[in-house]
């Protein structure tokens, strides 16, 4: 039997068209988009078309939209970025607890140089206070890095408001949106936001690329050394065939969001009837609001997460524990920790369940009766 | 029409086309996940790692894949920089190096450390006393580049590497993009530390490359993050960029094994042609040069003026390296190697492949002579 693949927030399965636009790209188009001759051009009209897709979907200009080889590269490239260009500034950072690890250990390589972090709290429903990083704000922060939805939880943070807040402050503020781009409404006209990362492998994308968004006027020390692509912003041959992915990744979840969010919020409480239906002990994980639709992070008490993951595996039920980074380790996850306290049961209890697109209804009831079976035979023993 | 422009990128072989689509849509999983879909693609990523190391004479864990060359340079160069900054902060490069490696080198000399930019003859390659002579006991790191990608001078490595086997403090990391499947590179005997290679010079795709990182040589990651390729490179692994990479290596080997003393045939027959031609300089050493790239001058005539003339019979060639063809200097390297500003400003590449054939050659010789005698023609009128 195929498995029921509810991962889609490790990563998604590429688009039939975006995989089609990029095999044309490849076949019609490989030239390299420094080459001054027509090949080159060809490649450069294709990229910048493409960005300018992505610039518009964002409520940007084009050349805000750097083209990296993905979340991480973009976060690293933002984080690291600002805190060099910025180092006479000021040496103070603030993070969450609960980023993704390519933010965390980025934050944690700065304070080996020096710089000085905050990784602000968070709330039972993964959130933070607005009056935390009011008060961890100093004048000598220069950089705020807040992710706009969680990868485990889902829960999305107050991104208008902290956007506004660090408006009149010399602090920067990058958000990682790797997870909710294409899942919500992103908007950065709206939202006063510096820098922005995502990847084009969580929309049903390729992997290997994404960008980082760099508001007008934000200067970022350069990263990655070399020709001058991207504005002398980031070297390297641009990645055509992956830009062009990208793009189109891009367009599709932007047409069907609407629908998409009304299918995942619909599987969502096709869940939850299962689970409370089946009388089983559960709680979701997450802010009860505002929330990533595609995620949905279900605490089980009592049934072991390792041993879960295993039986539904075997059934044939693809979902995970935390981020997929962190998988291969089954550590208790940072972000359940922050949300509940070191040792919490939540922490070592709690499956991740991510939504995607070719997802029926019938695959998620299947998942759920499944779901509802495995934890009904761990509870007991 | 004719592509001679090898060296800026190559045309992806449909083969390796081929493993992208299948690799993207049957193993869409991320290999971090636990479940079976990601077990499923570990394993595969697994296969094409052991694959590479096989194809390279090296073991499976002295390859961590990466973006690309800029990416392999900057990482091996700044990650060996800054592991070993307390050892030493002194670097050995070379006048010609690759921009992705020169302007790493330059980053480092801002942030304290001392480089030595050995100068090369006019044949462009450095001399082995010279290096010799530079080393110091506080020598971190010697980057050079293997064969040059704008005039296809070979430095003398393999000799490099024996000087350097007895100073275990100093590193050894060879930029091989230009040279892989070209000229011969020996890593099986482990006196080369780090070395570096991009998939789209060899008919793989864009945004694809690796690094060699010798067992037991360490050196700090260019980006933090999640745990992959043994924490060395953070981010989810592009997958079927990875496998279609590697399958091209493999061809490009094969092709190696029945093409090359054609490919030697064509830049001779090449040679020969372009001799006879009135006012031509070519800046392609004679002996000891990689057989696919031959630079020249033709006096009187601006290389972009070369270039879209013909451009205009469908042949394409470039002025300089792709990366920094924008800027309208003079090529660094040719200036390096002791050529004139004026005869530097003029001159073009030509590099072939093992895609080349001996009607291309033929026909790129005629067309180019007419297209010089028609240029002539409309200067003098």
């Amino acid at each position: 039997m195929e498995p029921i693949y509810l991962d889609h927030a490790a990563t998604t399965p590429i688009h039939p068209k975006v995989l089609e636009e990029m095999i044309r790209a490849y076949e019609t188009t490989p030239g390299n988009p420094s080459s001054i001759h027509r090949f080159g051009r060809d490649a450069r009209k294709l990229i910048e078309r493409s960005r300018d897709l992505v610039a518009k979907d964002l409520g940007t200009e084009s050349k805000q939209i750097v083209f990296t080889s993905g979340g991480t590269e973009a976060d690293n490239m933002a984080i690291i970025g600002t805190a060099f260009s910025r180092k006479d500034k000021g040496k103070h950072i603030i993070t969450t607890k609960i980023e993704h690890h390519a933010v965390l250990k980025t934050c944690e390589y700065l304070e080996t140089l020096g710089f000085e972090v905050d990784y602000l709290n968070v709330n039972e429903h993964g959130v933070i206070s607005m009056e935390d990083l009011k008060n961890a704000l100093r004048d000598d922060t220069i950089l705020v890095s807040i992710m706009y939805g969680n990868n485990e939880v889902g829960s999305i943070q107050p991104i208008r408001d902290i956007a506004n807040l660090l408006e009149s402050h010399q602090a920067v503020f990058h958000t990682d949106a790797v997870q909710a781009y294409g899942s919500i409404d992103i908007d950065v006209q709206d939202t006063p936001i510096d820098l922005l990362s995502m990847t084009a492998h969580k929309i049903n994308g390729p992997k290997g690329i994404g960008f980082l968004y760099i508001r007008k006027g934000v200067q970022l020390d350069v990263y990655q050394h070399g020709g001058e692509q991207e504005r002398k912003r980031r070297a390297g041959t641009q990645n055509v065939p992956g830009i062009v992915g990208l793009a189109k990744a891009v367009l599709l979840s932007k047409e069907d969001l609407a629908p998409r969010t009304e299918k995942y919020m619909h599987f969502r409480q096709c869940l939850l009837d299962i689970f409370d239906e089946s009388g089983i002990e559960y709680k979701v994980n997450g802010d009860p609001k505002y929330f990533l639709p595609h995620i949905l992070n279900v605490y089980f008490p009592g049934a072991n997460v390792e041993t879960l993951l295993t039986k539904l595996d075997l059934a044939g039920v693809a979902v995970s524990s935390g981020s997929a980074c962190t998988a291969g380790s089954i550590e208790p996850s940072h972000v359940l920790s922050a949300m509940f306290g070191k040792n919490a049961d939540e922490s070592r209890h709690s499956i991740r369940i991510s939504f995607g697109r070719d997802l029926s209804l019938e695959q998620v009831k299947e998942a759920g009766q499944m779901i509802v079976k495995s934890v009904r035979d761990l509870v007991k023993n | 029409m004719i592509y001679f422009d090898n060296s800026a990128t190559t045309k992806p072989y449909p083969e390796a086309l081929d493993t992208f689509l299948k690799v993207a849509q049957n193993y869409y999983a991320n290999p971090s996940s636990i479940h079976r879909l990601g077990s499923q693609s570990e394993e595969l990523l697994k296969r094409s790692r052991q694959q590479a190391a096989n194809l390279l004479q090296v073991s499976d864990k002295e390859i961590i894949f990466t973006s690309g060359g800029s990416e392999g340079n900057n990482l091996a160069i700044k990650g060996i920089a800054n592991y070993f900054k307390d050892r030493g902060k002194h670097i050995i490069t070379t006048e010609i190096e690759h921009a992705s490696s020169y302007l790493a080198c330059k980053q480092l000399e801002k942030e304290g450390y001392e480089v030595t930019y050995l100068p090369v003859d006019s044949e462009g390659k450095i001399s082995f006393e010279q290096l010799k002579q530079s080393l110091r006991k506080d020598t971190i790191l010697v980057t050079l580049i293997h064969v040059n990608n704008e005039v296809g001078s070979i430095q003398p490595i393999s000799e490099v590497a024996d000087l350097l086997k007895d100073k275990p403090t100093t590193l050894l990391h060879v930029d091989h993009v230009q040279g892989v499947g070209k000229v011969p590179l020996d890593l099986s005997q482990g006196k080369i530390d780090l070395c570096t290679i991009s998939g789209h010079k060899f008919h793989g795709p864009k945004g694809t490359g690796l690094l060699y990182i010798r067992h037991g040589v360490n050196l700090s990651p260019l980006f933090a993050g999640g745990s992959q390729e043994q924490g060395r490179r953070a981010g989810t692994e592009n997958l079927p960029g990875i496998t279609a990479m590697v399958k091209a290596l493999r061809m490009t080997l094969e092709f190696k094994k029945t093409h090359f003393s054609e490919l030697k045939r064509h830049k001779e027959k090449l040679i020969q042609g372009l001799s006879t031609i009135e006012g031509i300089t070519i800046h392609t050493p004679k002996n000891g040069s990689a057989p696919h790239i031959i630079n020249i001058s033709i006096k009187g005539l601006k290389a972009e003026v070369l270039v879209h003339a013909l451009e205009e019979k469908e042949v394409y060639v470039s002025t300089k390296s792709a990366c920094s063809s924008k800027d309208q200097q003079a090529s660094r390297i040719l200036l390096a190697m002791g050529v004139s500003d004026s005869d530097a400003k003029q001159a073009i590449r030509l590099s072939l492949s093992y895609q080349t054939t001996a009607e291309e050659v033929d026909q790129f010789l005629k067309i180019l002579k007419t297209q010089v005698a028609d240029l002539r023609q409309v200067m003098r009128s």
